[in-house]
């Protein structure tokens, strides 16, 4: 008890520190805590009594997670999460060290914390986790992860570890085969797109890597959730009749509304998906107190998360800062934005966290942009990125490898008109510690808290 | 705008583009399509799946890296195509074999417990399976000048004596980490680890290929056109110069 309330004490006072230098939400703090106290974080978890949920997958992490934690406090749920993107379990026990009593135990109901694929499963070899919401597996760092499919495995092997139930999505094979591997008694409950709309699959699911010809979906049940778009950012979650739930059943008969329209603040359908997703956990884990009109007033009241669509305004114009990191997500993200052009900078750096093979940006289309134009290419392969274009035949009107001198070229150069900036991890975190230096932005990090 | 007339039509060939192009390779399909189009001539790109046949006239062919999983998607059919491949690459047809296919062109390939997968045998390679990853940015020294990419294979390549490498390792691992090797070029037949892709900033690797696969289409020799390739240059420069000059930082 006395080390994890020394291991509270260091961690408390390393965060300080580090925001004092200005790097909020680092994981610094958490790696201070657990040297200290090795089995902090099952310390800290042990009065958490309703849940300990783990949302994992490869692109809508954050998104999702910030939509369910809404969810669950709308509620009345006092919840544990992690909202800083720093998905890993130093990152998770940083987070938390802001709220933690001396005594290292959590007062929250819930814990629920975003990890990516690899860090998940070291989690639950420390945490048991009660549930996983388990979102979709596409190429992503592979020179960290090698192998989709041993991306895919690693998230098959997290599910086999989970106590109570999983939420998987009914429309990616490389998620939906986890079911096969659930300890006995575990529930599944499913979520994806309605048919009405799995022609639109293809724009958010990777296709050339996937082998379908020995999968069958399940049918989907009443407690499962299917999501029917009704525009770019309004939609209704419908359900599956009584009798589906099981691969290769019976046909689950007629599915019907019981969730919207909810019309969310983040625009496009995987933001939509990433919101069927967590209503379907968040129904899973509140059962008969789950409650549909609140669920879609705290929807529609969550804010794109940094860096996902976030809109900063700069002198009266807004400026959009959007992630990419992967095919998948860039192709999602192109087609999200794409649709109304607007000045437009690209920045790609090659740093651990962005992924050192910058190789993926070959499998993206750039088509979009080409009647626009890109304004500017920046980071550490600006001039890869450059090239890129070159070859979809979209003109660059500037290089700039410096991201500060290239944003405020960038900005200069188009004063009145909304603009748009893709870009990394890493060049996302410094484009945006630069802009809230500027204009007065909360601090990375400190968003969520609520 | 009035399009010149095309001074001729190239049937380039990308092996497998659904089962073996996991780390970009289209990249390289869409640099040798482009490239010969700014060129002025007229590609024609034919994408081979498993079942198919291959086209009659074969001027340029391609191929990627997949994962365990898609070698062994293609591997009936390679068997199937591979004596037309042999012949192919025999006659001079230019061949661009990234990873996988790389290692599938060789002569043979043991996993780690000692099976032996036979390849093709155009190049006098043979390939180890090894439990740790080769991973990281590359540069090369080779007759057609520096060429940049990134590795990322598990497999570790021994070249049979004689066997000419594609290029030496300025820095990154190579075929196996220790000979300073990376990968192997017979004729007109190229494989390497490199993807990246491995063309778009090497153009002049890009432009040797299109170069033998036109004089095989038209039967007349390559004519260029002056092509601004600064972005490649200086990607590629920049690349060489933050690997070679210093240690990289990580």
């Amino acid at each position: 008890m006395l080390r994890t309330t020394a291991a509270v004490i260091a961690g408390k006072t390393a965060r300080l520190a580090a925001r004092v230098k200005g790097g909020g939400g680092s994981a610094f703090p958490g790696l201070v805590a657990e040297r200290i106290d090795p089995r902090f974080l099952e310390h800290a978890l042990a009065t958490v009594r309703d849940g300990i949920v783990v949302v994992s997958g490869t692109n809508g992490k954050t998104t999702t997670t910030k939509m369910l934690v809404a969810i669950l406090r709308a509620h009345g749920r006092r919840v544990l999460t992690n909202p800083t993107g720093s998905n890993f379990t130093r990152g998770v026990i940083s987070s938390m060290l802001k709220d933690l009593p001396l005594s290292g135990k959590a007062t929250a109901d819930l814990a629920v914390l975003e990890l990516d694929e690899a860090h998940a499963l070291k989690f639950a070899e420390v945490v048991t986790p009660t549930h996983a919401l388990l979102l979709n597996v596409a190429r992503d760092q592979l020179d960290r992860f090698a192998e989709i499919d041993h991306t895919a495995d690693l998230l098959a092997r997290l599910a086999a570890q989970v106590s109570a139930g999983v939420v998987l999505n009914l429309d990616d094979p490389f998620i939906a085969r986890a079911q096969a591997r659930l300890r006995p008694g575990v529930r599944t409950r499913w979520f994806g797109v309605d048919s009405s709309i799995a022609h639109r699959l293809p724009e958010v699911l990777e296709q050339d890597v996937r082998f379908a010809e020995d999968w069958q979906p399940p049918i989907p049940g009443s407690d499962d959730g299917l999501l029917a778009p009704l525009d770019e950012r309004s939609f209704t979650i419908l359900r599956g009749g009584e009798a589906g739930g099981e691969a290769g059943g019976e046909a689950g008969g007629e599915a019907t509304a019981y969730i919207g329209p909810v019309t969310l603040t983040q625009r496009g359908l995987a933001a939509m998906i990433n919101a069927t997703a967590a209503t379907t956990m968040a129904r899973e884990l509140l059962g008969p107190a789950f409650d549909p009109a609140t669920t879609v007033r705290a929807l529609q009241a969550v804010s794109p998360p940094f860096g996902r669509g976030e809109v900063i305004d700069i002198d009266g114009r807004p400026v959009e800062l959007v992630l990419v990191k992967n095919p998948a997500g860039f192709t999602v993200a192109l087609g999200t934005y794409g649709s109304t052009p607007v000045a437009t900078m690209i920045a790609i750096n090659d740093n651990d966290a962005d992924g050192r093979d910058v190789s993926w940006l070959y499998d993206v289309s750039f088509a979009s942009l080409r009647e626009r134009g890109v304004a500017m290419t920046s980071g550490v392969r600006a001039y890869d990125m450059a090239l890129r274009l070159d070859y979809d035949d979209v003109a660059v009107a500037a290089v700039e490898p410096e991201l500060i001198l290239a944003l405020d070229a960038f900005l200069a150069a188009h004063p009145d008109e909304p603009a748009r900036i893709f870009c990394t991890y890493t060049a996302m975190m410094a484009l945006r510690r630069t802009l809230a230096e500027r204009h007065d932005l909360p601090e990375f990090g400190e968003e969520g808290a609520a | 705008m009035n399009e010149p007339a095309s001074k001729g039509s190239v049937t380039l060939v990308h092996l497998y583009p659904r089962e073996m192009s996991i780390y970009g390779d289209l990249g390289n399909t869409r640099c040798l399509a482009t490239r010969l189009r700014r060129h002025g001539y007229t590609p024609n790109v034919v994408e081979h799946h498993p079942g198919g046949d291959l086209p009659a006239q074969v001027h340029l062919v391609v191929g990627g890296g997949g994962q365990d999983s898609g070698q062994a998607r293609v591997e009936a059919d390679l068997a199937r195509i591979g004596a037309q491949l042999v012949h192919a690459a025999a006659d001079g047809v230019p061949m661009l074999m990234i990873c996988g296919m790389y290692q599938l062109f060789g002569n043979a390939f043991i996993t780690a417990d000692g099976t032996r997968l036979p390849g093709l045998g155009i190049l006098d390679v043979t390939t180890q399976g090894n439990p740790t990853r080769m991973i990281g940015p590359v540069v090369l020294d080779t007759a057609y000048g520096p060429v940049v990419g990134y590795e990322n294979h598990s497999g570790a390549t021994t070249l049979g004596p004689g066997q000419e490498p594609f290029g030496r390792v300025l820095a990154g691992h190579g075929n196996n980490g220790g000979d300073g090797t990376e990968g192997a070029r017979t004729g007109n037949v190229i494989g390497s680890y490199l993807h990246g892709p491995i063309l778009p900033a090497n153009p002049s690797l890009a432009d040797a290929l299109i170069a033998y696969a036109v004089e095989r289409a038209t039967g007349r020799a390559f004519e260029p056109e002056p092509l601004d390739d600064s972005l490649a240059d200086e990607a590629r420069g920049r690349q060489v110069r933050r690997l070679t000059s210093t240690r990289p930082g990580r």
